[in-house]
């Protein structure tokens, strides 16, 4: 099969989360290890940033003038894996490599292994004060990318998310643009029980921010917004993406012991038709 | 004034050897606290070097960056009180080439942020310079919750650390110079509280390599940041009992000179080393450590010992918690003594 070219229409780019969805559960199975709850929720916004909305060159994987992605809650890095192999930025071969000894794909992102990391991450609420720090270099020295940051809902109960928060807004950075998985769910629980960080828009709107909602498994939504950010003047956005933890997966949607777990073999072929069935259905 | 060059000391200004011996170093030098030497070196910087940015947490004015901020608006980002945001974002700058110095205490920029410090800095490595003041016991009237004690020794096990404490004005300059030009990532600690300027700015300043400062055969005293001071009025001490003291400016703590330990445990036989931060994974104990596998001397360690210590005047702390000059003189008369048992 022949991948489209970028950038994807919305079919094509269905047809591609469903590709990274399955690469996510086959690394994860062959490393016997690795997050695939919260990667399984990322995969359709992370799809369309590298296959339509960001201005990158995985021939070039530190052009100066690219946009920056950063994903702030480090750990679902499968889904940044599958979407730079499946973009070009390296050979598929290594996604089968994941967490294993020399291998270019760590545990948790480090931008000093992997061509197209951006950013190492893995300590969670540092991504967003990373790409403040990249958007703020890229408005003194003139250049015209856009930094992408996804954070997660359980994530945001870190301080330092609220700290860059208020910095992205005091310097009115437009030119950052974060996109919340809202999956409702962290390791050990439910995030709305465990420590609620509702009313997320409400706060993030009234820390400074252009707040969006939409259902991050919608990839017109998901497109749309991600394109109608970059529009935005004056100020950081925030997309909240509403999306479901394993989604694709019918045993592991919404279940919270599916965040650092692997599937076994059984598990993996099941989850791989489910996927593949709900893309036809 | 006679010039030092065939005296026993190097680099220090000829007219502070008299008050090294009179015993009137901290009364009578010129005194300036280290990190206004920073805000001038940074200033100084900052116009050889446009990738040179400023960060600070609420501490511009205290640290004196404002002249830099005042110079270089564009250059220059207050973070207010969120440390851990601003040496992420410095992180993130860094990637994108720029050299930050992310400003702060040593006790927010080792131990608040050290999280954002460790991961986002250290383990990519990035280019972030981290200027940390009121290092040591060094804020001495602000008390324990801001003097950064333990700022070295945590810095210090981080993989691939640089850590850097000069001890007086001149030689901070010549160091946050030095850093700009490193590649990788600075730990930087300055003294809140003045300390005498002791140096000239011929120092022959290198990241990873100790100076001799004062000659002797006797013992060595390796001393770091405002202890360096303290080190070379305990060698006069010693010098009116006969005693030849060698002292060495260990401003490096890491990567730590071995070579220049090693010699001095060869040719003097006798260490004492000399920090105000804990004596626990500091100086000291680097210094112990290299000692204890290649060659075991006589050895002792002045610093915190493990206690906090308390508001009072720099000095006076410095002395109540037995880091004086003659705390350090009394120490080195023991491994001395312990040479010849």
């Amino acid at each position: 099969m022949t991948t489209a070219p970028v950038p994807m229409s919305i079919e094509e780019l269905k047809q591609m989360a469903v590709t990274i969805r399955c690469d996510i559960i086959e690394m994860i199975a062959t490393a016997k290890a690795g997050h695939p709850g919260g990667s399984l929720s990322a995969a359709d916004v992370v799809t369309a940033l590298y296959f339509r909305v960001m201005n990158v060159d995985p021939e070039n994987p530190n052009w100066p003038e690219r946009d920056r992605f950063i994903l702030s809650k480090g750990h679902a890095c499968p889904v940044w894996y599958a979407a730079l192999a499946e973009r070009g930025y390296f050979d598929k071969a290594h996604l089968g490599t994941l967490r294993k000894l020399d291998s270019i794909l760590q545990g948790h992102p480090d931008m000093k292994k992997t061509p197209g990391i951006d950013m190492t991450a893995g300590s969670l609420g540092h991504g967003l004060s990373a790409g403040l720090g990249m958007a703020l270099s890229g408005r003194l020295r003139k250049q015209d990318y856009h930094v992408w940051v996804i954070v997660g809902d359980g994530e945001s109960q870190e301080g330092s998310i609220w700290e860059a928060a208020m910095a992205a807004a005091k310097w009115d950075l437009d030119n950052l643009t974060a996109i919340l998985d809202r999956n409702h769910l962290q390791n050990d629980g439910c995030v709305d029980t465990e420590m609620p960080i509702d009313p997320v828009p409400d706060k993030w709107q009234a820390f400074g921010w252009h707040v969006m909602e939409i259902d991050g498994h919608d990839m017109e939504q998901v497109v749309e917004a991600l394109e109608k950010a970059k529009t935005i003047k004056g100020k950081p956005t925030m997309i909240i993406a509403h999306t479901i933890k394993g989604k694709g997966v019918s045993f592991m949607e919404n279940v919270a012991g599916w965040h650092g777990k692997a599937p076994c073999a059984e598990e993996a072929a099941q989850a791989l038709e489910d996927i593949r069935r709900c893309a036809n259905a | 004034m006679p010039k030092t060059e065939n005296s026993h000391y190097h680099h220090v200004r000829p007219e502070v050897i008299p008050l090294l011996a009179s015993g009137e170093l901290f009364t009578a030098a010129e005194c300036q606290a280290t990190r206004y030497a920073y805000a001038e070196a940074i200033l100084e910087l900052g116009k050889r070097n446009p990738d040179v940015v400023v960060l600070d947490a609420d501490v511009s004015k205290s640290v004196r960056t404002t002249e830099f901020a005042k110079t270089f608006p564009d250059r220059s980002f207050n973070f207010g009180i969120a440390e851990q945001n601003m040496m992420a974002a410095a992180a993130g700058m860094a990637t994108t080439g720029l050299i930050p110095f992310a400003t702060t205490y040593a006790v927010f920029a080792s131990m608040r942020a050290l999280d954002q410090v460790r991961n986002s800095i250290h383990y990519p490595h990035l280019n972030v310079k981290i200027a940390a003041s009121h290092g040591g016991i060094t804020p001495g009237p602000d008390g324990p919750t801001h003097q950064g004690q333990e700022d070295l020794s945590i810095l210090r096990s981080i993989a691939g650390s640089t850590v850097v404490a000069a001890a007086d004005p001149p030689t901070t300059r010549l160091a946050v110079w030095a850093a700009a030009e490193y590649e990788g990532p600075v730990y930087l600690s300055f003294t809140r509280d003045p300390v005498p300027v002791i140096f000239d700015m011929d120092y022959p300043f290198e990241i990873g390599k100790a100076v001799t400062v004062r000659d002797g055969s006797d013992a060595t005293i390796f001393a770091i940041r405002d202890m360096v001071s303290q080190s070379l009025v305990a060698a006069e001490r010693l010098a009116a009992k006969g005693w030849h003291v060698r002292v060495v400016d260990c401003h490096t703590l890491k990567p730590l000179d071995t070579e220049a330990i090693l010699q001095a445990a060869e040719e003097t036989g006798a260490i004492v080393t000399a920090e105000s931060n804990i004596i626990l994974g500091g100086l000291g104990s680097a210094v112990a450590e290299v000692l204890v596998e290649n060659h075991p001397v006589p050895m002792k360690r002045i610093g915190m010992r493990d206690s906090f210590a308390e508001s009072g005047p720099y000095l006076e702390i410095v002395k109540k918690y037995g880091m004086s000059a003659e705390h350090i003189a009394r120490a080195v008369e023991d491994v001395i003594a312990r040479k010849h048992p």
